[in-house]
């Protein structure tokens, strides 16, 4: 997010100290640091706690291995995992473009006072806030509409989650693009290159850390989505590898929900082996977006 | 030429809307012509295999899910927030707000697992030895709302980054101390974008799936003890959809039904929450 940061920070004020170390003060202070540690002590315990759950099946056969209700203790998530990648690139390939020409039309083309491009900006706000169930019946849709009987395909996964990431993508692109500044755009112009060129040719290139950093995050949301695919109807115990985007799959997330939902013991000791690969890609997936922005981060 | 194909990508978004709408209209026209829509919107008994389609106890254990989500995610997320703003260096500021917002990366399913494995067996029933089941609404309430605290924190520390040093200064120079000054100063200043934070979250928690469905359970009642299991308008949509009802049947259609009741009811939340920010923008 990038907020505008004042050269002095509101936390660097000077004050008189002694009237901040009254009881009232400090204690409001040590309510702000619980609040700010309450965050990071769940999500250490819930790693630790779902680590020690899963430590015991962190095996070879956790990949390997296809989805068992017979044999729970070497049950893999094989296509589950095979799936999500499928799922993944299928997303990519259909919210990426998609985003990065929206986000284009809106900062460089669109007349910010034309009532159809101000209905564009505050639909993007609404859609962001969609929930992602709804997502799930939208797709359904579009898949009859489109024509394909078979339900539970990678197209159709892909083509709910790129719809759900979509306002991420370009609302990050949005921002990358106009962090570049007005100086570059006219220094082009003023070259006699067009407004096309100078945004294909200038604009993007200098914006594209920014559009990284915002669609892999956006793709590290996608990757943990369960409820849309739930409603597309994708099966969980497929026993293949999934090899194009007309095959049938299954995704990490739909299987973490099966065997959770199950009562037996070892359903749950997997389940959370699995949940430690899926939070390994999404943290992966985090560090290398805050990895692209502090490495390629620019001040104009 | 390019302007047009961009243009058309932008209107995308459009077409997605719209799209949603008509999606989830047609079947439920389909049901509403067979079931009552006053029915839906008062009746009280849910129970679609018995033809008894009243949506009340699942809006009405979405908004007590809700409300638990939102009594940890407010104060969490404002004392987080007025730490970061306020009180912060731009070091820890750096270090803590990525990591609290990974809070906001954990998968729902990850926070449905653990509520089922911790916090019911653990910290309800072992800690606090309360009397809780398997599937309650308090333990959904409860990792909803850590689920959403970075939501609330990260916009309402926008909003307080945003109030002018000039106030702060005022106020410190009439001799308000720190505390003072961000709960009397900043905090009335930065209302409106802390309310508009609030509302988002709020819209987050109703519409969230995977926690409801794994952690409040599949048991539509009128209960209002958030110690009892109890199944939310999403919960409802998750375990339906995983269920065989052939398409086109009048308790298929029920998912295109309350689909619309969630999207209309997040809809009006969310253009609560855009105007409170039109409002805060333009106040500086």
């Amino acid at each position: 997010m990038a907020t505008a940061v004042a050269t002095t920070r509101p936390g660097a004020i000077a004050t008189g100290r002694s009237r901040d170390r009254t009881p009232g003060s400090m204690a409001f202070l040590i309510a702000l640091w619980a609040s700010l540690f309450f965050g990071v002590t769940v999500l250490l315990v819930l790693i630790v706690s779902t680590a020690l759950d899963g430590a015991a099946r962190m095996d070879g056969a956790l990949f390997s291995n296809y989805l068992s209700s017979l044999r729970p203790e070497s049950t893999g998530f094989r296509a589950g995992i095979l799936g999500s990648m499928w799922l993944m690139l299928g997303t990519a390939l259909l919210s990426v473009p998609l985003g990065i020409a929206s986000a284009l039309y809106l900062e460089e083309f669109a007349d910010r006072n034309r009532w159809y491009n101000r209905l564009i900006e505050l639909n993007l706000q609404n859609l962001a806030a969609v929930p992602a169930v709804v997502y799930g019946l939208l797709a359904v849709a579009a898949m009859a509409l489109l024509g394909f009987q078979e339900t539970g395909i990678v197209l159709g996964g892909s083509l709910a989650l790129a719809l759900l990431i979509l306002p991420v993508v370009i609302i990050t692109t949005r921002e990358a693009v106009r962090a570049v500044p007005n100086e570059i755009r006219f220094g082009s112009l003023a070259l006699g290159a067009t407004v096309w060129q100078t945004t294909w040719r200038q604009t993007l290139p200098s914006a594209v850390p920014g559009i990284a950093t915002g669609t892999i995050l956006g793709l590290s949301r996608a990757i943990g989505e369960a409820a849309p695919l739930l409603l597309l109807g994708v099966a969980v115990g497929i026993r293949f590898d999934p090899n194009g985007f007309l095959s049938q799959f299954t995704a990490l997330p739909m299987q973490i929900y099966n065997q959770t939902s199950r009562s037996q013991e070892e359903f749950q000791t997997a389940a959370a082996a699995a949940i430690i690969v899926l939070l390994v890609m999404i943290l992966g997936m985090n560090a290398l977006a805050i990895f692209i922005r502090n490495k390629f981060q620019r001040t104009w | 030429m390019i302007k047009a194909v961009l243009f058309v990508a932008a209107m995308i978004s459009i077409l997605t809307t719209i799209g949603i709408v008509v999606t989830l209209l047609r079947p439920s026209l389909d049901f509403f012509a067979e079931a009552s829509i006053i029915d839906f919107l008062i009746g009280t008994d849910w129970a679609p295999r018995r033809g008894e389609f009243g949506a009340v106890p699942l809006v009405k254990a979405t908004f007590l899910i809700t409300l638990i989500a939102l009594l940890v995610s407010v104060p969490v997320g404002l004392g987080a927030a007025m730490y970061l703003s306020e009180y912060a260096s731009a070091r820890t500021r750096k270090i803590f707000k990525p990591v609290l917002e990974l809070l906001a990366g954990v998968p729902s399913v990850v926070y449905g697992f653990f509520a089922l494995t911790v916090i019911t067996p653990w910290l309800l029933q072992d800690l606090l030895a309360l009397d809780v089941g398997f599937t309650n609404a308090l333990a959904a309430g409860l990792v909803l709302g850590v689920m959403i605290v970075p939501t609330v924190a990260s916009l309402s520390e926008d909003a307080m980054s945003a109030v002018p040093l000039a106030l702060r200064q005022g106020s410190l120079a009439m001799g308000a101390n720190k505390m003072q000054t961000t709960l009397r100063v900043v905090f009335p200043a930065a209302l409106s974008g802390i309310a508009a934070a609030i509302v988002l979250g709020l819209s987050r928690a109703v519409g969230e799936t995977m926690i409801v469905t794994l952690a409040s359970g599949s048991l539509p009642n009128m209960s209002a003890d958030p110690r009892d299991g109890m199944q939310a308008m999403t919960g409802y949509m998750a375990t339906t959809a995983g269920g065989e009802n052939p398409v086109g049947s009048l308790e298929y259609n029920t998912l295109f039904a309350i689909g619309l009741l969630l999207f209309a009811i997040t809809l009006v939340i969310n253009m609560v929450s855009i105007s409170l920010v039109r409002r805060f923008r333009q106040e500086y």
